[in-house]
């Protein structure tokens, strides 16, 4: 067996790249809480990379790719512990996606599996107890993420193949819907999913005491644009990767996510310009992070001028969205539900009217814009109640907030031990050095 | 009889002001970095379209003890080199003190300063 040893190389690549976003992420979250939590918040993405990357490969592929179970989740057991998914009975590797060995593609999606859980937890900022965090993510990986991988991906209910929702409403030519959803690398399955479980816990967890009376600015605005910077560098990986091969189909993923990327955060700034009257740091940050999501599912089915389009959307409706926490209520702290499912929402539905053939505007008809819409409300009805189960029984049983003198006191003393920095701790006198 | 002199002026005056009083002839004195507002008020910051009040604004207080003759000198000497005439410039007051030692030495009163 020839191996296409270019895209093996880019493959593994992207990998890592998608890897170093989940730190990223922990510094974009950390620069935007109090200086006292900044620990905190940076080890819910920290833990959920130990707790997935564990879980992964005893049943997180096998849930996502394994054989299907009603076109929902695969079979647990049917790839327990990667059994059959790295070798054939020969002994051979199992081929993947791309012509290069499967554990290749392992190796991918446990890295989105890893960010799509740790960006739920900026909706849980300075209060939530750090075992019921790792509890929730080791969960709800497991019946939020991994099915709804498997529905997009695996070829389940929300993919084109037989026996699929688009197949339903639009016939198969050839075992494959005449219309087929398009979610090139995780509108739905990472973005939307993520955004509406964090909706969800933040009405179920609760406002952080002073949300909406007392002053929450970000500690570290420099922090925020480091994981921005981090976080744009490892989506080259996340989407250009998704094309699983090094090909035009990722060099156009690469031109695209730089281009809706860019747009979204020039409308971002605008918006704030007119609005508040400053072009800000943290809005530069929040508009390239608005423009990565919502290029993420269409980064291979528009084309770089139309991606500028989706962006300045994207940035525009984002900058406004962050605003409804104070008006509904809901202590989404760090906007997960503004930026992500909002963004996920704008990218995923915007390909029906944009996408390079089959759009709306570019002469496809109306299908695509269809099933589009679809996929969205089947993600969020899906994220949303296995999310309600989960938080519920959750807060019965172990509880998600922190006492109130530990949320006020500073979480990174109580709950880690440590502080951020030498001056948060009040005036101390160290009397033993043991 | 000794005053203590408190300034609590604009941080970027802080130079001018110190270097107006070593040429008065004022031997020492003591500065700390201090907040708040007068007439002046906070300012607004704005993150993600929420809008911050910051009701304090950063400050520098200046201490310094001086015999009774020089008090109405330093004042103004003060008042001078802090002045810029906007809103937030600060204020200068002076209060009694009933007794200085000087930890070197054990001198008290004038004699300390």
């Amino acid at each position: 067996m020839e191996w296409d040893t270019g895209a093996a190389a880019w493959m593994l690549t992207s990998a890592s790249l998608v890897l170093l976003m989940t730190p990223g992420l922990a510094f974009f979250y950390g620069g935007m809480v109090r200086g006292k939590s900044v620990l905190n918040m940076m080890m819910m993405s920290f833990g959920a990379i130990g707790v997935v990357g564990v879980i992964y490969v005893l049943w997180g592929w096998s849930m996502s790719y394994g054989s299907s179970v009603a076109g929902i989740f695969g079979n647990p057991f049917d790839q327990f512990g990667l059994s059959g998914t790295l070798f054939d009975e020969a002994g051979d590797p199992v081929v993947g996606l791309g012509n290069y060995p499967q554990v290749i593609d392992v190796a991918f999606q446990v890295t989105f599996a890893i960010i799509t859980v740790a960006l739920i937890s900026g909706a849980l900022a300075d209060r939530t107890k750090f075992g019921t965090w790792l509890a929730f993510v080791a969960v709800w990986v497991t019946v939020g993420y991994f099915p709804m991988a498997h529905m997009v991906w695996g070829g389940g209910q929300l993919s084109g193949a037989e026996g699929s929702i688009a197949a339903a409403m639009f016939g198969t030519t050839d075992g494959v819907a005449n219309t087929s959803p398009i979610d090139f690398a995780g509108g739905t399955v990472v973005h939307i999913n993520a955004g509406v479980a964090a909706l969800v816990l933040a009405l179920i967890v609760g406002k952080r005491k002073g949300f909406g009376t007392e002053a929450m600015r970000p500690h570290n605005l420099p922090f925020v644009m480091l994981g921005a910077a981090l976080l744009w560098f490892g989506w080259f990986g996340f989407n250009a990767g998704s094309a699983f091969g090094a090909d035009e189909n990722a060099g156009m993923a690469w031109v695209n996510t730089t281009t809706c990327t860019a747009a979204a955060m020039l409308a971002w700034l605008l918006t704030e310009k007119f609005r508040d009257g400053h072009a800000t740091s943290l809005g530069a940050a929040s508009g390239i992070v608005a423009g990565l999501v919502a290029i993420t599912p269409a980064a291979g089915a528009l084309r770089p001028v139309t991606s500028i389009i989706l962006g300045v959307v994207a940035g525009v409706l984002c900058a406004l969205a962050v605003g409804l926490k104070y008006k509904f209520g809901y202590d989404d702290s760090l906007d997960v539900v503004g930026v992500h499912l909002v963004g996920g929402l704008v990218g995923t539905v915007m390909i029906g009217f944009l996408a390079a053939d089959t759009g709306l505007f570019f002469g496809g008809g109306a299908n695509q814009l269809v099933i589009q819409i679809v996929i969205a409300l089947v993600a969020i009805v899906f994220s949303g109640l296995v999310t309600l189960v989960i938080g519920l029984i959750l807060k019965a049983t172990l509880g998600w907030r922190v006492s109130q003198d530990v949320e006020v006191g500073g979480i990174d003393l109580a709950v880690h031990g440590e502080t951020a920095y030498e001056n948060l701790g009040g005036a101390r006198v160290v009397s033993e050095v043991k | 009889m000794t005053k203590l002199v408190t300034a609590v002026i604009q941080p970027h005056r802080l130079d001018d002001v110190k270097s107006a009083l070593e040429a008065a002839g004022v031997r020492g004195l003591t500065v700390s970095e201090a907040s708040g507002y007068g007439r002046q008020k906070g300012h607004t910051e704005v993150y993600r379209g929420a809008e911050y009040t910051v009701d304090l604004v950063p400050k520098v207080r200046i201490d310094v003890l001086v015999a009774d003759e020089d008090v109405a000198g330093v004042t103004e000497v003060v008042v001078q080199a802090a002045q810029t005439g906007k809103i937030g410039d600060g204020k200068v007051w002076v209060v009694p003190v009933e007794d200085v030692a000087r930890v070197r030495t054990g001198e008290h009163g004038d004699d300390a300063l």
